[in-house]
């Protein structure tokens, strides 16, 4: 296995992680705040009132339903932000990331694999209608964008000829993959958005089923989950920052900070576009995911395939 | 092979392998769909822990990543065709309980006693210093004809399944005369045509 400095090595494994932890969670906090502001315009206090709803959450009493599957409702809720944790490992924070594998695109995709299986869990769990049918509809849209998501994420790993996050950053050395690979950018974008659940893919916890997958959830649990979604939209954006805007390179002004403005850009431009969008129909997302944009991600592929070929990145 | 190891990692295969067991005799005990499920994507996790203590990074978050959504298509692929699709109900997730259950014990009594028992080579050479490049250098080059005829397979064992199982064909779709300009679908997709 070939060494590379990551932060467990530089900083020892416990400081690492804790810093990791911060960095997600205010990410998180970054993310709600900004989408509060564009759902609010922006008026006095809309900046505190994640704090303050969440610190209401937190004192709430918990409710509960009839006959619920308590042990496998607990494990979606607290896997919903421990994955959402677990995929800013790979993600190069400042300049190294956390835990540097030969595989980290298949890991951030794993991690997001595995929401599916969390997510599905906290709409079983309470044994509620509401709760299940947005828990199917998270599968059902799953569905849709997963197999375009991870041609996206092969585009990038092709370019780069490597699935090491560090390896891909180092690849755009000379010019960002987002200029060769804008239908790769916006397809996994768009996957971030989808697995939050969040903007015009909210259909799993729509109005028009009570609150689907978080119909049921209360107090400390909905805080969990409400978390795990600002966290992993947050560390998409990171990510994205990462594989196509060439993470810290810039002028001027040191790596981390450049790569901490660029996450802001991309939060803030997901955000403003996705909350202008309406919601999708679950039933209407397979047909565009398979019969547009699978194709496009595979000419996508195709020609990022033959750029290497080319010798053009290098 | 052991002794390679560090005896941290030892025990973590260890207590992995007897949860990757545990999980597996779960999906016998318990009655709910869900439960058995994900009993088995426990134990399919726990075998990606070990893959990723024995440093096979990529083997480790693929069988993690492929298992998952199995799980996650398989909770699909019941409520297109089971008559109990939320699995509210206590039910049990195995057919011929018996039968598959001496299976399972044979198979694991004879993987044990073979793993044991056989004389392993030691290891001739170094660990590859990439062990993904490498997998993927033998995946598309020498054992290339293997995966295509294991995918195509596959694909074509998904595919005949869906058709047994779905009660809909082409006729349904487009009329006796195949003639329709538009598949009459009770979902109606998301592309106008």
């Amino acid at each position: 296995m070939i060494e590379t400095a990551t932060l467990a090595a530089a900083w020892g494994l416990v400081p690492a992680v804790v810093a990791v932890v911060a960095t997600g969670l205010l990410l998180g906090l970054v993310v709600a705040v900004i989408d509060q502001t564009v759902l609010t315009g922006g008026g006095a206090g809309s900046g505190l009132s994640p704090l303050r709803e969440g610190t209401r959450l937190l004192l709430e009493q918990r409710r509960t339903t009839l006959a619920p599957d308590a042990l496998l409702w607990r494990t979606g809720v607290i896997a919903v932000p421990v994955l959402a944790l677990l995929s800013l490992a790979v993600v190069p924070i400042g300049e190294p990331t956390l835990w540097s594998t030969s595989a980290d695109l298949v890991w951030f995709n794993a991690m997001e694999a595995l929401l599916w299986a969390a997510v599905w869990l906290v709409g079983w769990g309470p044994n509620a209608v509401h709760a299940l049918t947005g828990g199917y509809r998270f599968l059902a849209q799953g569905l849709a964008y997963e197999l375009p998501l991870m041609f996206a994420l092969i585009t990038v790993g092709l370019g780069a000829g490597s699935l090491r996050s560090t390896d891909i950053v180092a690849a755009q050395d000379d010019l960002w993959f987002v200029v060769t690979m804008p239908v790769a950018f916006v397809v996994f974008l768009a996957g971030a958005a989808a697995f939050s659940f969040w903007g015009p893919f909210a259909a799993p916890v729509g109005a028009d089923v009570a609150g689907g997958v978080s119909s049921e959830l209360s107090g400390v649990d909905r805080l969990l989950v409400q978390i795990g979604r600002a966290v992993f939209l947050g560390a998409s954006a990171a990510m994205a920052a990462a594989l196509f805007l060439g993470a810290g390179a810039g002028p001027v002004l040191p790596g981390p900070v450049w790569h901490l403005l660029k996450t802001l850009a991309v939060v803030v431009a997901l955000i403003w576009v996705g909350r202008r969008l309406p919601v999708l129909r679950p039933d209407r997302t397979v047909e565009i995911g398979w019969m547009v944009l699978v194709p496009l991600t595979l000419l996508q592929t195709l020609v990022v395939a033959v750029l290497v070929l080319t010798d053009f990145y290098g | 092979m052991l002794t390679e190891l560090s005896g941290g990692a030892i025990a973590a295969v260890a207590v992995l392998g007897v949860l990757a067991a545990a999980g597996g005799i779960a999906v016998f005990v318990v009655d709910s769909m869900a439960r058995a499920t994900f009993a088995l994507l426990a134990s399919f996790l726990a075998v990606a822990g070990m893959l990723l203590v024995l440093d096979l990074t990529y083997l480790a978050v693929i069988t993690a990543l492929m298992m998952t959504m199995e799980m996650a298509v398989m909770a699909v692929f019941m409520i297109m065709f089971m008559m109990n699709p939320a699995g509210l109900m206590p039910m049990t997730m195995v057919h011929n309980t018996r039968g598959s259950a001496a299976v399972g014990v044979g198979a694991f009594a004879v993987l044990v006693v073979g793993i044991w028992t056989v004389d392993w080579p030691t290891r001739d050479g170094e660990p590859p210093a990439d062990p993904t490049r490498q997998l993927g250098e033998a995946i598309m080059g020498s054992h290339m004809l293997v995966m295509l005829v294991v995918g195509i397979g596959l694909f074509a064992t998904i595919l005949a399944g869906t058709v047994l199982a779905t009660a809909r064909g082409r006729y349904d779709r487009f009329g006796a005369d195949l003639k329709a300009s538009r598949p009459d679908d009770p979902v109606p997709g998301g592309l106008p045509r």
